[in-house]
Formats: structure tokens, sequence, C-alpha cells
């Protein structure tokens, strides 16, 4: 038996042992990106989710200025915090649409008079349709979108006070 | 106190492991007598592994809330046989099972081992001492089954009603009695490996080994599946999972095992290569380890993750594999080449039958880590499936099936008589079985039909080592390959038949309402609300008809609530030519229920195949240790 057969063996599992612990020194990023990034937002158009609201259609997307779209939900508990934070956003001049995703009008009503509401419009969306159709998988998730309605960044999570200054920039940028 | 004398017992087992190692690096040093005491101190490390393993089965038995694996993993109101085996339904308890597999098969190996050389032997016993101190190190420090809680709840948080079934019982043990087992054969190439004894004496000690855990690692695949089709609900019993795979792959490698180290019995040829095999199977059983408990793969299987312990696992395998890939590459060299043989014959006939079931382990490993390696080199994710697997290792496997037909027949070292002729029949009944399938069935997919086919050939041609002699006066053995060869054939004609014809109906009924499948006309009667132990449920009642008298069916959802989970019980009734399959779902706002109603013809043979072929294993070890102990030598006229 050759040298080269006789210690191929041990090559071959070296190379196996190393993407192992590479996979193990870098785990897997189980979270769904959209694939949507550098592309319109798909056309849809979502029914008001308030009557003191409008709602939210892809063409109010495309007004020229960039805007983030949150999608969100009363039922979702990280919402509570990130409303704050959007708030915020809202009060330095951030143009803030919201996508409530399985919602009632009665719970969102309560929702945002607790928390607080940033949002300009909101679209109802019942089956989570447009949600899927943007490619985000959970709540809370949120987009920046320029303003010819081009999908320029996902944040996948909740936005914290600490992501306040990265999403600005991503807004400047869209512009 | 009971916890406390499990922990110490492995402590204990994994001290006297130590000494086993010392023992036996003293012994390939200086040529001192100590085969009789290493062979007592691995049994008796075997008996405080079942004392350890004992302990654990007495905590889970009496819910004693004290012990942290326990309260995780258990609850007060569990059925009683789910309370034991929930023993080993969890990392700390299951690692506990493997460790302890692992000592008594070292103490087998000391109690039952005569045919191996004596050198060879310690240097076995040394390298499994090794493996079991590793395991220790593992389940001691990072996976201590028996640490305490205290306070004491009042009450555990139960355990995946998934697992609250009788393949619990069943399914883990076999399954690791096989993957473990495999470490006997792994011990013993690398004892011979250290010693130079590479002869057909050490493929006569290894095989029944080998035989042995193969047999159990069959059954154990069998089971899971059986399991997971019921149990699951979808109706599937492969899904090609990475865990699947990780069980498959040893025993794909134990299969080649198995048959090169017939050719090293018989023949003294295929050294190297069955040493290579003998390794290869138990790191597969390693790396199905790390697999499962790492969490480096997405699987259904996900049940203990955690990447500190993938670490400790992962550094066990580059230990072990590393250290016998290294001991290969450098006392390969000096084995040397056997028998000689012509291309006609039975050693070429069981070549073939290890390169394409290496090449098909190939394929299944490269299958299950593809995602990784594209991912660790180009960053993108994917995932391979069934269409990978079933298209490029179902056509290997179905030639492979065509030449089972043929080996048998071959004659050792060389065949001079015409064996073709006898194939005849057995491809006449495949092109007839070919016939009927494109004139009854004209439109099923190209590899059931040919799986069809294949399986029609291989029920004939398997039984041919039989025909032509007194099949009473045929060795154990004999018989025993010709049933696990009959079994493939029948496992392959389940596969096919449930690919092929399988009719699937999914909709929603109303009480009343009748839906057909198949041959079938099933009619919901009523939706009732029912209990167990630790469950409700609501069970729908399902009259099936096909002509004759009814049969009633009554699935249900269950709902626990330790922990709060729901689960699909399918009911099954199964018929001479097929099972009825079906699962109550969800109800919808107007009345109705989701029903999912299978109709599988003939799929139960796929187990009955599984169970045909390690029937045809236990036949063949029990020929060989029969002889064994008549004293019979003349071991050249054997089959296999």
């Amino acid at each position: 038996m050759s040298r080269a057969v006789r210690f191929a063996p041990l090559l071959l599992l070296a190379l196996i042992i190393a993407t192992l612990v590479w996979r193990l020194a870098k785990p897997v990023d189980t979270t769904v990106h959209s694939t949507l990034g550098g592309k319109p937002v798909p056309a849809f158009a979502l029914p008001a989710a308030l009557p003191t609201k409008p709602g939210l259609s892809s063409t109010d997307l495309a007004g020229g200025k960039p805007r983030l779209v949150n999608v969100f939900a009363s039922w979702c508990v990280p919402c509570i915090t990130e409303v704050k934070v959007l708030e915020t956003l809202r009060n330095d001049g951030v143009l803030v649409d919201g996508i409530a995703v399985r919602d009632r009008p009665e719970d969102l009503a309560d929702f945002l008079q607790q928390n607080g509401d940033p949002y300009e419009r909101i679209g109802s969306d019942p089956q989570s349709g447009v949600q899927i159709a943007l490619g985000s998988s959970g709540v809370p998730e949120s987009f920046v979108v320029d303003g010819k309605g081009v999908i320029r960044y996902q944040h996948i999570g909740p936005i914290e006070t600490t992501d306040v200054p990265m999403i600005l920039a991503k807004l400047e940028a869209a512009k | 106190m009971i916890a406390e004398a499990g922990l110490a017992a492995l402590w204990l087992a994994a001290g006297l492991a130590l000494l086993q190692f010392v023992l036996m690096i003293v012994a390939l040093r200086t040529p001192v007598e100590v085969a009789r005491t290493m062979r007592a101190v691995a049994v008796l490390q075997g008996a405080l592994t079942l004392i350890a393993f004992a302990a654990l089965l007495i905590v889970f038995a009496r819910t004693d809330l004290s012990v942290a694996l326990v309260v995780e993993n258990s609850h007060s109101a569990k059925p009683f046989v789910y309370k034991v085996a929930g023993a080993w339904g969890n990392h700390e308890g299951s690692m506990l099972m493997w460790v302890t597999i692992l000592a008594a098969a070292g103490a087998c190996l000391g109690l039952l081992s005569r045919r191996t050389g004596e050198r060879t032997l310690i240097a076995a016993l040394g390298a499994q001492a090794a493996l079991a101190l590793g395991f220790y190190a593992f389940l001691l420090i990072a996976s201590n089954p028996f640490a305490r809680l205290n306070p004491a709840p009042l009450e555990g948080h139960g355990l995946n009603p998934l697992l609250q079934d009788p393949g619990l019982a069943f399914h883990p043990p076999t399954l690791y009695l096989g993957y473990v087992g495999l470490s006997i054969a792994f011990s013993i190439a690398v004892g011979a490996l250290v010693t130079g004894e590479v002869d057909s004496r050490l493929g006569r000690a290894m095989r029944p080994w080998v035989l042995a855990a193969w047999i159990l690692l069959t059954l154990g695949i069998t089971a899971g599946s059986y399991w997971a089709y019921y149990e699951l609900g979808w109706g599937g019993y492969w899904f090609w999972d990475p865990v699947e795979n990780a069980s498959l792959m040893p025993w794909l490698a134990a299969t080649a095992l198995l048959h090169s180290v017939s050719v090293l019995a018989a023949r003294g040829a295929l050294k190297a290569w069955t040493m290579m095999l003998a390794v290869i199977a138990f790191s597969m059983s390693m790396v199905g380890t790390f697999l499962v408990r790492s969490g480096v793969l997405t699987s259904v299987h996900a049940f203990a993750i955690d990447p500190e312990r993938g670490t400790f696992l992962l550094a066990l395998l580059a230990i072990y594999v590393g250290a016998a890939f290294a001991l290969f590459a450098w006392r390969g060299a000096s084995l040397k080449e056997g028998a000689p043989f012509e291309l006609v014959s039975r050693e070429t006939g069981l070549v073939i039958n290890n390169l394409l079931l290496s090449v098909i382990l190939g394929i299944v490993f490269l299958g299950t880590l593809y995602p990784l390696f594209v991912e660790g080199l180009s960053g993108e994710k994917l995932s391979v499936g069934a269409p990978y697997f079933n298209a490029v290792a179902g056509p290997l496997a179905l030639i492979l099936a065509m030449l089972v037909g043929i080996g048998p027949l071959l004659a050792w070292r060389r065949e001079t008589r015409p064996v073709f002729g006898k194939l005849k029949i057995p491809l006449l009944i495949g092109a007839t079985a070919l016939a009927i399938t494109i004139i009854l069935a004209p439109a099923i997919g190209i590899l059931p039909r040919l799986g069809l086919t294949v399986a029609a050939y291989l029920a004939g041609a398997s039984l041919l080592p039989l025909i032509g002699r007194n099949p009473l006066r045929a060795p154990l053995a004999t018989w025993g390959m010709t049933v696990a060869h009959f079994g493939i054939a029948v496992a392959i004609a389940g596969m096919a038949a449930n690919g092929a014809f399988t009719s699937e109906r999914l909709a929603v009924a109303r009480p009343g309402e009748t839906l057909s499948v198949g041959p079938w006309l099933v009619q919901l009667e009523e939706v009732t609300p029912t209990a167990g132990k630790n469950w409700t449920a609501m069970e729908g009642e399902l009259r099936a008809t096909r002509g004759q008298g009814p049969v009633t069916l009554k699935p249900q959802t269950r709902y626990f609530t330790d922990p709060p989970t729901e689960t699909n019980e399918a009911a099954i009734d199964t018929f001479w030519n097929g099972q009825l399959y079906t699962v109550i779902g969800k109800p919808d706002e107007a009345g109705g229920w989701q029903l999912r109603l299978w109709w599988k013809p003939f799929v139960t043979l796929i187990w009955a195949g599984g169970a045909l072929i390690a029937l045809g294993g236990a036949l063949a070890l029990l020929g060989r240790l029969w002889r064994r102990r008549r004293g019979e030598h003349d071991w050249r006229r054997r089959y296999v």
C-alpha cells in the first residue's frame, strides 16, 4: 500500500474535523432573511387596522421619502418595548408605518394607547399574507424602504435603543 | 443515596478503565502475564456501569425529584413504563446508556473472547478502555446524570409526549447496542494493527462481534423507522433526516465490514481494507452521536443541543478516529497481501459489494454534511433532502441488490462452473414483474418500477444457495445468508409498492360524511372527547369499508399538560395487502374535522424485510457459534 493511500484517511478526517470545528465556533444562524433586499416591495394594499388611521399599500411606500415599515402585533411582547424606541425615531423625523399581523382593532387600540403610537399608517394583515410576501418570518421585524419603494434593509427582532443611530444611518443612506 | 451510589460506581469504573489502559501499555512494552487480569478488570468495569445504569433506572422508576434529570424529564403522573424508559429519553441518560453498553461490550470481549491472539486481545482491551475513558470523562465532567437538585421541587416537567410510546422502550436500546457494539470490532482492529496479527484467525474472531452488533443495529433502525411512521403521523418511513442518516451510516459500514470480514476469515485477504472498515464503522457511530448531540445540523431530532458538549464530543472523535487512522497509516504498510483470487470468484463479488456499499456510504455522508461544507466555503445556505438521496443512492442500491443474487453462487478463489445459467429463472421472474407493472400500472415512477422488478428477481435469486441440495443439511450460516438476502428483496418490494401505489386523501369532513381513498370508503361517524392517565384527547371514529364488512379506526389528537403539547395519534389498520393509515387534525368553524387518510399497499413489507434481514443475521451467528462449540474447524467449506 502506498504512503498516499495510507495517509489519505487521516487527511480527510482533518478536513472534516476542521469543518465541524468551524461550525461549532460559528453556530447556525436560524433567522430567515428576506430575499427582497435591494428589490421593490411586492404590490399590496392593506385595509386600515384602525378606523382612525389610513391603511397601508405598496404605493404609499414609493412616495419619494424613505420610510420605516414595522411588522408588529399587539400580542407580541417584544413589540411593547420596541414601540417606545420607534416613538423616539418618529420624534427625530422618521416616517414610521405599521403592518399589524393577525390583530384585532380593539386590542390594537389598547396597545397603542398604553405604549405609544409612532405610526402614520397601519395596515391590517389578518392572515400574514403581506408579512410572508415581504419575507418576514416573525414579529417584530422592520424594513427600511427608500423613496422608490425599494427595500434597503431588513431588521429582524426588536429595534433597541442602541440600534437607533444605525437605523437613522440606513434611512439617510436610502435618501 | 441511590444516585450517589450510581455516581460512585461510574467513578470506580472510570478508575478501572484507566488501570486497564495502563496495563495494556505495560504489557506491550514488557512481556508480562496480564491477559487474565485485564479480562477481570474489563468484566468488573462492565458490572460497575451496569450498577450505575440500574441506579438511574431506579431513581426514574421512583420519580425521585431530588435528582435534576428526573425533574427535567419526568412527572409523577406518567405511566410507569415511560417513567423507566424515560431514563434514556434525555441527553444524560442516553449517554449513560451509551457508556454502559461500551463498558459491557468490553466486558463481553474480556469474558468471551477465545480466538483472538493473546497480545492482540490485550491491545484490544486496552483500546476499549481508552474509548471508555473518554466517554466516562464526558459523562462525569459535562453530562452528570446524577446531579442533585436542592430543594427538590414538588413535581417534574414531564417527558416529551412524542417519546411516551412503547417505541422508546425498544428503539434506543437496540440501536445503541448496535452502534456501540461496533466498538468491539474497532478495538480488535486497533489491537491487531498494534500487534500486526491481521490474518484469517483474526477475521474469524472478529466476525461474531460484527454480526451481533449488525443484527441489533438492523433491528434498531427498523424499529425506529416504524416508530417514526406511526408516531409522527406523517405516514413516511424514512425522511433522510441527518439523525436518521447518522444511524444509517454505521449500518452501511457494518454491512460492508460483515462481508469483508468473511473474506478475511475464509481466505486471509482484504486485510488492510477490513481493518479500515472496522475502524470506520464505529467512527460512524461516534460521528452520529456527535451530530445528534451537538446541534451542528438542523434536524427534527434536535433533542439535547449544546455546543459545549459538542466540542467535547468532537475532541473525543478527533482523538479516537485520528489515533486509529494514524495507526493505520503507520502500521498498514506491514500488512501482507492475502491469498490471491481470480476475476470471477466469491472474493471479487464481495469486493464489489464493499465498493458499492462504500460509495453509498460516501453519498449519504456527503449529503448529510454537504450543507456544512458549502456554507463553510461560500457562505451559501442550502439543505439536502430526499430528492438527492433517492436519485443518487436509490439506483446504486438496486444495482447492489441485483448483484446480491449472483455473489453467493460464486466459489471462493476461482469460479469455473457456468453459474449464470442458474439465474435464468430469477431473471424471468423479474422480467415478468416488470411486464406486469407496465401493463397494470403504466403511470408509476421509474424507481418504484425498477424496485418491484429487482425485488421479484432477488426474491428468487436469494433462494438459489438452498436449491440443488438438501436444504435441511445446509449449514445454518447459509440459511442465515439466504434469509437476510430474501429480506432485502422483501424490504425493497415494500418501499417500491409504497412509492408506487400509495393513495393519499386530505380533506375536511363533518360527522356523517364519507371520503374515498384507494379502494376504501371512509365515513367519519363522530368525534368524542376521551382521556388517558396524563392526557385528554379528541377521538374520531371512522368506519372504513371496501366491499366486505367495515372496520373501525379511532385516530386521536392528544393534549398533554406536562409539558403542554399536542400530538396526533394515528389509527392504523393492517391487512395482508397493506395498511390503512388515518390521522385526525383540527376542527374548523363549521363543525368539520381535518382528516388525513392513506392507503399504503404492502407497506408492512418494509419492516418485515428489516426483521428478516436481522433474523438472517441471527441464524448466521447461531450457526457460527454452534459450530464453534462442536469444535468443527472445517471453515473452508462454509458459505458467506
